[in-house]
């Protein structure tokens, strides 16, 4: 028989142990996002795709055509854009969901048990399906321009965790803010529309001068998205290291501030929300 | 001792509500400025602690419970009672880990699963059969045991052509018995439940009774928050009263049921200056109502049968001929059952200037047990209402033997009988 004790003031001693008791909720939550995310659209999954996909062909005539920035190397422009546009669709989308669900769960909230940390951790399942559906279209557009990736891209699935942890971080934080105070539901929207033109999506990051290059990794996309691009494009796009290695610590840093803030808040959620 | 499946001691839960100070007639336009930079300042500080924002410009510190003591044992069904705000809400959702006690401790032995609220986390573009899944698994049911459940779920639920459709295309009606559905095939050792059975029609409202009961004779500790004493007589063994976050009463069922019944409260003097009024109001108007029981005492509960003492108080601005007062009781869907009216007992006066009080007896109540509404009239006889108003309270009917024959007037209650009106019944003719 299971024994709990409920005291106030007292945090859970076996919180992660619940998580793992909790994994069938976490996985029908995903479950549900996913079924309910294209419902009652005409042409459904297939919007996961054309965003993406037309965020690039307007970035490569702008960037490439018309302000005539250079490519990482041979690398074919319109490439060199979707391998940025990948990982960012799906850093904001996670970003965005995860950072929503909270308070677009309230009802849930506050009728049921559950380690509230499921909640928005499930949204960033639908940013992922999203991302493997968009990421046929890379390999239409390898075909396309006949570009073989090399041994790299199987580095591939640690940048597209990086890119996951880097939203979760401060989606955690956001979302438990968010329960209390809703200004923040207006602030992200603002992040990712400005997020897109500072993170370089359009262009490659080595036209930043070298020594604003590290200021410039404080972006924790800025190391995701030149990831990306090692991968995908190889010889083409050489990783500038430390600049990395600072993106990889901010990740951390706001993943460990996101989890703290969570828990802390996690318990008044019901009674604020 | 080891039976003891859940042990509250001294719970409190502290809410903390902010007020709007009350504006003066005149207020300065500095005094506004000085008001809201004080809030904007607190709000800040708390903002950057990480305190909750509370918004008005006065905070008050609230006790939703405090103190509570209590221990169940494995097997009960215990029903928690009081008055709304009570506290009987928070109780349950401490103990379902909603949300946690600001002072005291729980022990709980045993799986949990909490019923606040039917159709919890139920989704309007998935199917039947989806949310079903969806539901148990958000009330705690693992995959395994709702796959095991469904067939039974769904034929509970009466849904079965209906299961791939999405449930915003369901009539309401079908919504809420899915929903109640899954609810009652959840196996926990502890079920908590809030007022759930105030769903359906009455005929799913018996069925649903009947599951419970079942699930109550299952050996399952059941706590149990109603409003509807005469559910609670029937499923509960033991009571808990609470009153302004404190336990009353505990106990069993049947004392803890009278004293809430008996209960003396301020609650009693209801004033009718509050409330909607109708009419013409040239002559008179309706201040309070007081409703009593056959011991004078105070009271919104009767049991069948017994005699209600109803107290109105009327201010009369212009001298009234042939002057009519009347009490409505209704139904809890407003059709009106009983006109209990002053002329029709042979009192004709006039009522003259200045403020009266009017007491009606009623001996028998024969209303079948539920919940009915009470409203009050004045009026010059064959005019227009002069004043009205409909809703005033509410009173609680809850069964008893009235005639010695032992019926089960709670069942028919629930399949929509309102009155009952003593008979007679013999054999006046057997055939073999």
């Amino acid at each position: 028989m299971s024994k709990i004790v409920i005291e106030a003031g007292q945090t859970e001693k076996n919180y992660w142990a619940d998580l793992w008791r909790y994994r069938e909720l976490f996985l029908i939550l995903a479950w549900r996002d996913l079924s309910v995310r294209y419902k009652q659209t005409i042409i459904g999954i297939l919007w996961a795709i054309l965003r993406p996909f037309l965020t690039m062909v307007v970035f490569t005539i702008i960037f490439s055509r018309i302000a005539k920035l250079p490519s990482d190397g041979n690398a074919p422009y319109a490439l060199m854009v979707f391998a940025a546009m990948l990982p960012w669709s799906l850093f904001s989308s996670s970003l965005t969901e995860s950072s929503n669900s909270l308070i677009d769960n309230a009802n849930l909230i506050s009728k049921v048990y559950f380690p509230r940390i499921i909640m928005p951790t499930a949204t960033l399942i639908t940013a992922l399906v999203d991302f493997l559906i968009s990421f046929s279209i890379l390999i239409f557009i390898m075909i396309y321009y006949q570009f073989s990736p090399g041994w790299n891209i199987l580095l591939l699935p640690f940048f597209i965790v990086m890119a996951l942890l880097a939203s979760l971080g401060p989606g955690l934080w956001i979302t438990a803010l968010n329960v209390k105070y809703r200004d923040f539901r207006y602030v992200i929207p603002f992040v990712v529309q400005f997020g897109l033109y500072i993170s370089p999506v359009g262009f490659t990051s080595k036209v930043i001068p070298e020594q604003w290059r590290m200021i410039y990794s404080l972006n924790p996309m800025v190391g995701v998205i030149d990831g990306f691009r090692w991968c995908i494009l190889g010889a083409e796009s050489p990783i500038y290291l430390p600049g990395f290695l600072v993106s990889l610590i901010i990740v951390a840093f706001f993943l460990w501030l996101g989890i703290a803030h969570f828990r802390k808040m996690e318990k008044t959620f019901a009674d604020i929300i | 001792m080891s039976d003891i499946v859940i042990k509250a001691e001294n719970i409190g839960k502290k809410y903390t509500i902010g007020h709007e100070s009350q504006r003066e007639s005149y207020t300065a336009l500095r005094d506004v400025f000085a008001k809201n930079a004080t809030a904007i300042w607190r709000k800040t500080k708390d903002l950057l602690r990480g305190n909750p924002v509370i918004q008005g410009d006065t905070l008050e510190e609230v006790w939703a419970l405090k103190d509570v003591n209590f221990e169940v044992r494995q097997g009960e069904v215990v029903g928690i009672i009081g008055r709304n705000g009570a506290g009987k809400s928070t109780l349950l959702k401490i103990f379902s880990r909603i949300t946690e006690p600001s002072s005291g401790r729980v022990t709980i032995n045993g799986r949990v699963a909490s019923l606040l609220e039917v159709g919890t986390g139920f989704h309007p573009e998935l199917t039947g059969r989806e949310n079903i899944y969806l539901n148990g698994t958000i009330l705690g049911m693992t995959r395994s045991e709702i796959k095991s459940k469904f067939n039974e779920i769904v034929a509970f639920a009466e849904i079965e052509q209906y299961l791939d459709t999405p449930v915003k295309r369901y009539s309401s009606g079908m919504y809420v018995r899915l929903a109640f559905a899954v609810a009652a095939h959840l196996e926990p050792e502890i079920l908590l439940i809030d007022e759930v059975l105030a769903v359906g029609d009455a005929v799913f409202q018996k069925k649903c009774l009947g599951k419970m009961n079942a699930v109550a004779k299952e050996g399952r500790t059941v706590l149990f928050v109603s409003h509807n004493m005469s559910t609670v007589m029937g499923l509960c063994e033991s009571g808990i009263m609470l009153d302004s976050g404190r336990v009353a009463v505990i106990g069993p069922v049947k004392d803890v049921i009278s004293q809430y019944t008996m209960d003396v409260s301020s609650e009693n003097f209801l004033d009718l200056d509050k409330l909607l009024h109708g009419g013409t109001g040239a002559f008179a108007r309706l201040k309070f109502m007081s409703i009593f029981n056959e011991q004078n005492k105070p009271t919104s509960t009767f049991s069948m049968g017994s005699t209600a003492i109803i107290q109105l108080g009327v201010s009369c601005i212009r001298r009234m001929e042939n002057f009519e007062i009347g009490v409505k009781i209704s139904s809890w869907a407003g059709v009106a059952i009983h006109y209990i009216v002053s002329t029709w007992e042979g009192m004709r006066c006039d009522l003259e200037v200045g403020d009266h009080v009017f007491e009606v007896e009623i001996p028998r109540i024969m209303l079948l047990p539920g919940k009915y509404l009470l409203g009050a009239w004045v009026m010059k006889e064959g005019n227009p209402a002069d004043d009205h108003v409909q809703e005033i309270t509410t009173i609680e009917i809850v069964g008893s033997d009235v005639n010695g024959c032992g019926a089960d007037f709670e069942r028919y209650a629930y399949s929509g009988c309102e009155v009952y009106t003593p008979s007679h019944w013999t054999i006046v003719k057997t055939t073999n």
